[in-house]
């Protein structure tokens, strides 16, 4: 049988403007069994993003909760969030968000400090990383500015794969790249997912279809629609 | 160095040290305040220290001694006086003594000194001879201080004129310096006979009684004696503790250093306010950074370490730098002003030092502390979108 892995439970988000406020979430609720690979699409501020920094505690919902893992973070501080998000999230962003003063093998170092791995240990996974996201090893020693934006996506993969954990969140992680390099990036994805990670990737990309199980249709912070 | 191999491997340092080169000049001028925060302070210490030394030092070592002279309206101490200073206990020499201002001739030259009538055994508790004997009781010969004997070239042998007096030199004094006593260096030597010839007015009663306790730690207590008895139904006598000076100079010396100090540690104040200030716009600029650190499973506690650990860098690198400047500068300073360094080569030196450098690390931690706990606080969503 298979377990939730993430469970959302009528989440809402409110933003608070000064006095008015914005209701990009309104009540959303979905599950996530391990190793799916879950689509979320939707127009321009459906609330996508909001929803994955949820699950990707990076936020907190305002009202209702999530569970990942079991573990509910409507109700941790902001330490126990930090524990779960190390230990089992990588997340993938659109702009990539590599740090431009580090060579793409200590980007892809910078989460195993924090889970106080040793630098040996830290240096030879990383090598590991970037060859499971297909970086060619002569880039390794590169800084991120050095690189085609594909092959940032991809150092990015491998720093979100760096502490082995269950769950990738990827925002419009082919926002930035052309189709066939964004191509490339999906399938890595992809593969990711058939090797047992769960995949949560927010998209406006339709083509997203072909590779996920199962797709969520968000309009003004509620699910419309949900395909299998 | 197996140390440094370790911090330099570390990543968190590793990540500190490529933020500090990666604002070259702004790093430099924070380490530039720091420098002369730590030089302010412990130049300044070490200043203050050296001038107490060499102050101190010339002062020669007169710790055992007490001085007793008449109270305000007398005239003189008693030779009843010394008799019962006599029956105290603890004290080693009792040394009274009779002087006046003169002027020394000899052939056509005149110094100013000072006649003391003293017996030739107490005078040998106070000075040491550099050349010839101490003068026999009863004859006409003198004694000189070293000053009176070099102002008017005289040796042993040579004959001086006094009051239209000849007295025979037979033995010039060691140089003593300054003394809280007498100032044996300017002091003309004379048995009682011969002060009598060359004041017959004189009496007999003595204008200070110098008197050497046993052991240094007797001082108090003789002292307490001596009023205890002398001063028993009015107040008869002063006494002047020699130790008490030394205290004193000490004590003017501390507060010299604490004020110098004072200075410098205004000097580290500034450079703590720009650290602060450096850190500031350093975390404002690497907010994007925080952000993602945060996103891929950083702390706060993490990331106040690692702003820390760069105000620490920071700190342990510019004073140790300024702990250096102020060995090499001030030795300099030292050498060409007093031209002799061994005060600088005191411990306390390096106790300054240490101080400075201490205060130079202690405030780059202080300076780091606001920014450190800025970067730490903020909200990785908020620290992504930040451009
Ligand atoms: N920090 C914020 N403060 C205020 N409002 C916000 C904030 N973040 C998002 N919103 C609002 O919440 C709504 C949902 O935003 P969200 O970023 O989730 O949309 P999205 O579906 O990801 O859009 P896009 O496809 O353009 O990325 C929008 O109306 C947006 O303006
Ligand atoms: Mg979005």
């Amino acid at each position: 049988m298979m377990t939730s892995i993430v469970e959302v439970n009528n989440a809402v988000r409110t933003y608070r403007m000064g006095s008015s406020k914005v209701h990009a979430l309104k009540g959303v609720s979905f599950e996530v069994r391990e190793g799916d690979f879950l689509a979320i699409m939707g127009s321009s501020g459906s609330g996508k993003s909001t929803m994955l920094n949820l699950i990707g505690c990076l936020d907190k919902p305002t009202k209702g909760t999530i569970h990942i893992n079991g573990v509910n973070i409507a109700k941790l501080n902001d330490d126990g969030l930090t524990d779960i998000r190390r230990d089992n999230i990588g997340f993938i962003f659109q702009q990539y968000n590599l740090i431009p003063t580090l060579t793409a093998l200590e980007n892809v170092e910078i989460p195993m400090i924090f889970k106080r791995l040793s630098p040996k240990k830290r240096r030879k996974k990383a090598l590991r990383m970037l060859e499971l996201a297909q970086l060619g090893r002569e880039y390794a020693t590169h800084k991120p500015g050095e690189l085609s934006g594909g092959q940032q996506q991809r150092v990015a993969i491998a720093r979100a794969l760096a502490n082995d954990p269950p769950i990738i969140l990827a925002d419009e992680p082919t926002g930035n790249l052309d189709s066939k390099t964004g191509k490339g990036v999906m399938e890595l994805l992809s593969d990711l997912n058939r090797k047992g990670k769960t995949l949560i990737v927010v998209t406006h990309d339709p083509k997203i279809i072909e590779y996920s199980n199962t797709t969520i249709y968000l309009q003004d912070g509620e699910v419309v629609d949900e395909i299998d | 160095m197996k140390l440094i191999k370790r911090i330099r491997r570390n990543m968190y340092a590793q990540l500190a040290e490529r933020n500090l080169r990666r604002q070259k000049v702004r790093t430099a001028l924070a380490a530039i305040g720091i420098i002369i925060g730590v030089m302010a302070i412990a130049s300044m210490g070490i200043l203050g220290n050296t001038l107490k030394l060499s102050v101190s030092e010339s002062f020669s070592d007169v710790g055992d001694k007490l001085v007793i002279y008449p109270a305000m309206g007398e005239d003189s101490v008693t030779q009843d006086q010394v008799n019962r200073m006599e029956r105290i206990a603890g004290i080693e020499h009792i040394i009274p003594y009779r002087s006046s201002g003169e002027a020394v001739e000899y052939r056509d030259e005149t110094s100013y000194g000072t006649v003391y009538r003293m017996k030739e055994s107490n005078l040998r508790h106070l000075v040491d001879m550099e050349s010839g004997r101490f003068f026999k009781e009863g004859s006409t010969d003198c004694v000189l201080g070293s000053s009176v004997a070099s102002n008017l070239e005289l040796e042993v042998g040579s004959k001086i004129e006094i009051e239209d007096t000849r007295l025979r030199v037979v033995g010039i004094l060691k140089e003593r310096g300054m003394s809280v006593d007498i100032s044996t260096d300017s002091g003309v030597f004379v048995s009682h006979d011969m002060y009598s010839k060359l004041y017959p007015d004189a009496e007999e009663d003595y204008r200070q009684v110098i008197v050497i306790v046993e052991d240094i730690a007797l001082v108090d207590t003789v002292k307490t004696e001596l009023e205890d008895t002398l001063n028993k139904r009015e107040k008869k006598i002063e006494i002047f503790a020699a130790n008490s000076i030394n205290e004193q100079i000490e004590s003017a010396f501390q507060s010299i250093s604490m004020f110098l100090m004072g200075i410098g540690s205004i000097s580290l104040l500034v450079a703590g306010v720009s650290i602060l200030n450096v850190m500031l716009m350093s975390t404002m600029e690497r907010t994007r950074e925080i952000g993602i650190m945060k996103a891929v499973g950083a702390s706060r506690s993490d990331v106040l370490r690692m702003f820390l650990l760069e105000a620490l860098i920071l700190g342990i690198f510019a004073s140790l730098l300024g702990g250096i400047v102020t060995v090499v500068g001030s030795l300099t300073l030292i050498y060409f002003i007093m031209e002799d360094v061994t005060y600088f080569f005191d411990p306390t030196t390096f106790l300054y030092i240490i101080a400075g450098i201490f205060f130079g690390i202690v405030t780059s931690l202080i300076g780091g502390l606001y920014p450190a706990w800025k970067a730490s606080m903020m909200n990785p969503l908020d620290a992504l979108r930040y451009e």
